[in-house]
């Protein structure tokens, strides 16, 4: 006999629909990405995207179990669109390829598989493919947008993706820009735009350039219920907070926060990368604590570290915190102080 | 009229905090239908085991005529409730039936078969301001009242408390944040006098100062006739709370309305604070005031197969079929039926089960309102849903990955011990995992562990008197062999002196003679 337990109704979204919600709001600024980058962003897009999925395939293939359910949860699409949203645009196929391979199989699979890794694959592959091949990680390519003169149309970006990215195509991101006068004792100069900034007018990775479209998608998911505040909050927090301290003392050597919140993988990582489920805390505590982490992490490395971005790093070092951060951010529990004793009659409102 | 003393803190704490889920109401329609008694069945199936505690003694045997209110059953134990005949009519005799119970086991139960004259044994009631408190313990004890609202203790226990601790404090739920259930609603607005009088009578014996209503924010007519019904009466205050699942939960009110939790592992009685149901403060009113012990209920039937859902007036041990078939039955072939509400009812399998006492309500549900059309249990995604729903503030993705590996003890450390077993956590869970089935589990195992703990302290306390016992035996017995032996060297001893004594004084004497 068949015994089935109480609740006899659900409410929940289902994780199909959840991920579905979270490349809607992805969409905007893949879009504006194609249009800035061309059509060697949107192969680009398409190779991580089919790498994750094939991968995906695969791995659930060898593991015995049906490849439908795990394909139909979203999940690998969500990784692969990720991390082509993290690369450089016109970065050669094999490198989205490789990238996505190694997200799914090493840094999902290997780990158990859905809801089991440590790591966010998609910046995981990004880091991975940043140390191993770091000049086609670093082509900066100054916006073309599509239909203008000179960007390369349907059929001549095949040879881009597919071949190798032109000479003299290349250009310095702001970040780029910044860490190299610093290192040379210079100091930072021209103005710094907030809203050619925000909206992606600029050298960088293929999806990161339209922080404020980004953003948007962001506050979507969070009137949508799909993320919290906490951690996004607290993310754009940790960078902006020290930033504007700095800023404040020495604003020939320190860009100010504006810049910081806009340029690079800023509104990316605190909106969609971050925030992933399983690999952030599920305390509330622990979340504030978490944000706060990347983001403090985050300008520390723009800032002195030897690479010019530091999202990724900053989000994989406090992935590899979350386990411990849990564990000491329990909530409390009703009826119990703090530390775990039961709230006696003699101290009612103690905590 | 709100709830007095709540702290600024705790006022601010509840904007930030959102635990609890807000699962679709779908109350109506039978929560906008009046309240009908349905027929008298031929039938009614009375199990012996109406409230929690050791099952009723039945004192009736096959072939006997009894009266309506009749007694047939006495309580056997301290939370064991009384049984009465719901109408007259002969014991048929005493069986094995499907119970309401999840574990869809029989139990025993008295049949009887209404004669259709619904005779009453005479009713005495009494005026409850003129008895004393421990004497309406008493008779709501006499009169089988369990709490209604579906956990069926012994209401004259909770009446007993004030006897030993101060109680100044009178809760009645009026929560009902269950969806499909609205009796409590209905009850509300259609008796709301009975229910402030049954409060009255309640503080009495509990011998406390005033009475909280806490009533959800969906059922306005139910406020506004109880606010009516209460006007004349300082001590009773009706408080709107907030509809949200499981508001109806004793220590969710209790914290509510009056900002003080009660302590884990402890009971409400320890800050002072007593909850009953609604219709459990009816009922007492019934008793006391006309003599009449509890024999029928409001049970609401609903569900997206039903009909025409409403609520009904049911005579204990009438079959759920009966009440299906008087909402003109089912329309389609239902995925799930449930007896209680969806959040927490047990689902059965066979219309042909009794109500009693603690059946809230029958729901006859689709497949599109159980979500059985959503895919399967997938894995944990640790999106932490159910972390912020938990109402106790539980980490149940934890806790349940810890009883999925077998440690127990972990999940215990977690605070399963402090789980109410609402439901939320599996309710807004995207992946479809019965969190709440885990804990259930994990409490019955460590219950059957404890039992057997104490089942093998038993046994090994037997076997070291067995073994004590053996040993002084023993010893004993070597104690007295070493007597004897000791007594038998003695004697030789001494005889050997005597001998010696002898032999001596006859040298002595030779001696002396020399």
């Amino acid at each position: 006999m068949n015994i089935v337990s109480s609740p006899h109704a659900h409410g929940a979204r289902p994780v199909g629909q959840v991920m579905m919600l979270v490349m809607l709001a992805l969409l905007p600024a893949t879009l504006a990405g194609f249009w800035r980058f061309g059509w060697p962003a949107v192969y680009l897009w398409l190779v991580t995207v089919l790498a994750c999925v094939f991968a995906e395939a695969l791995c659930v293939r060898l593991a015995d179990r049906p490849a439908k359910p795990a394909l139909a949860d979203g999940s690998a699409v969500l990784t692969g669109w990720l991390l082509a949203l993290s690369l450089p645009p016109w970065a050669p196929w094999w490198l989205g390829a490789v990238g996505g391979a190694f997200a799914v199989v090493v840094c999902k699979h290997a780990f158990g598989g859905m809801g089991q890794n440590l790591f966010n694959p998609a910046m995981a592959a990004r880091v991975m493919l940043l140390i191993s091949f770091p000049v086609e990680m670093t082509q900066w390519l100054a916006p073309l947008p599509l239909g203008s003169a000179g960007a390369p149309d349907a059929l001549g970006a095949l040879a881009i993706t597919f071949g190798a990215v032109p000479d003299g195509m290349t250009s310095a991101s702001l970040l780029d820009h910044a860490r190299s006068a610093v290192s040379r004792g210079l100091p930072i100069t021209g103005e710094v735009d907030p809203l050619a900034l925000g909206l992606g007018d600029r050298a960088g990775s293929l999806g990161e350039t339209s922080a404020l479209l980004l953003a948007a998608g962001g506050l979507f998911l969070v009137f949508m219920r799909v993320i919290g505040l906490r951690i996004p909050a607290a993310f754009l927090l940790g960078v902006a907070l020290p930033a504007a301290i700095a800023h404040f003392l020495a604003p020939e050597r320190f860009l100010p926060p504006m810049a910081h919140l806009l340029a690079g993988g800023v509104m990316l990582g605190a909106f969609f990368i971050a925030t992933d489920y399983v690999t952030s805390p599920s305390t509330p505590l622990g979340q504030w604590i978490f944000g706060l982490g990347c983001g403090l992490l985050n300008w520390i490395i723009r800032t002195w570290g030897a690479y010019p971005e530091g999202v990724a790093f900053a989000v994989l070092l406090m992935n590899a915190a979350t386990p411990l951060i849990d564990h000491y951010t329990r909530p409390r529990i009703f009826g119990r102080t703090r530390s775990g004793r039961s709230l006696t009659p003699a101290a009612p409102k103690g905590n | 009229m709100g709830a007095p003393d709540i702290s600024l803190l705790t006022r601010l704490t509840r904007l930030v905090k959102r635990w609890g889920a807000h699962p679709d109401g779908r109350k109506d329609p039978a929560a906008g239908t009046e309240t009908t008694a349905i027929p008298l069945p031929p039938l009614l199936t009375l199990p012996l085991t109406q409230h929690i505690g050791a099952p009723a003694r039945p004192l009736v045997s096959a072939g006997e005529r009894v009266l309506r209110g009749q007694l047939i059953a006495e309580a056997a134990g301290p939370v064991s409730a009384p049984l009465h005949a719901p109408t007259s009519g002969t014991i048929l005799g005493i069986g094995e039936v499907q119970v309401p119970h999840p574990s869809g086991l029989t139990g025993p139960a008295i049949l009887l078969e209404s004669d259709g004259l619904d005779e009453a044994v005479a009713f005495t009631g009494a005026n409850p301001f003129t008895l004393e408190p421990a004497e309406i313990a008493r008779r709501v004890a006499a009169a089988g009242i369990v709490g209604l609202g579906g956990a069926t203790f012994p209401a004259a226990v909770k009446l007993s408390l004030g006897q030993r601790t101060p109680i100044p404090t009178l809760i009645l739920n009026g929560g009902e944040c269950e969806p499909y259930l609205s009796c409590d609603d209905r009850l509300m607005q259609e008796r709301a006098g009975e229910v402030i009088d049954g409060a009255r009578i309640i503080l009495r014996a509990i011998g406390g100062s005033r009475v909280l209503i806490g009533v959800e924010s969906n059922k306005p007519q139910a406020i506004a006739a109880l606010r009516e019904a209460a006007a004349g009466f300082g001590e009773v205050a009706v408080v709107t709370v907030p509809s949200r699942y499981p508001m109806g939960s004793e220590k969710q009110l209790i914290a509510w309305l009056t900002g003080r939790e009660v302590p884990s592992q402890g009971r409400s009685a320890d800050i002072g604070v007593v909850v009953h149901n609604v219709g459990t403060a009816a009922a007492i009113h019934r008793a006391i005031r006309y003599g009449e012990p509890l024999t029928r209920r409001i049970v609401t039937v609903a569900g997206g197969a039903v009909r025409t859902p409403r609520n009904l007036e049911v005579r204990l041990g009438t079959p759920a079929s009966a009440l299906v078939a008087f909402c003109g039955g089912l329309t389609e072939t239902p995925a799930r039926l449930v007896m209680g509400g969806p959040m927490m009812g047990i689902a059965v399998t066979t219309l042909e089960l009794p109500i009693i006492k603690g059946s809230g309500g029958v729901l006859a549900l689709t497949a599109a309102e159980t979500g059985a059309r959503q895919a399967a249990e997938g894995p944990c995604i640790r999106c932490a849903s159910c972390v912020g729903a938990c109402p106790i503030g539980l980490l149940p993705l934890e806790m349940a990955a810890r009883i999925r590996a077998g440690d127990l003890a972990a999940s215990v450390d977690l605070g399963l011990k402090d789980c109410i077993g609402c439901g939320t956590c599996s309710f807004v869970c995207p992946s479809k995992i019965p969190l709440v089935q885990y804990f259930n589990h994990a409490k019955g195992e460590l219950a059957a562990r404890d039992r057997n703990k104490l089942k093998q302290d038993a046994i090994r306390e037997l076997v070291e008197a067995r073994n004590e016992r053996m040993e002084r035996e023993a010893r004993e017995k070597a104690e007295a062999a070493a007597r004897r032996k000791a007594e038998r060297e003695r004697a030789k001893a001494e005889a050997a002196a005597k001998a010696a004594a002898a032999a001596a004084e006859q040298p002595a004497s030779e001696e002396s003679a020399a």
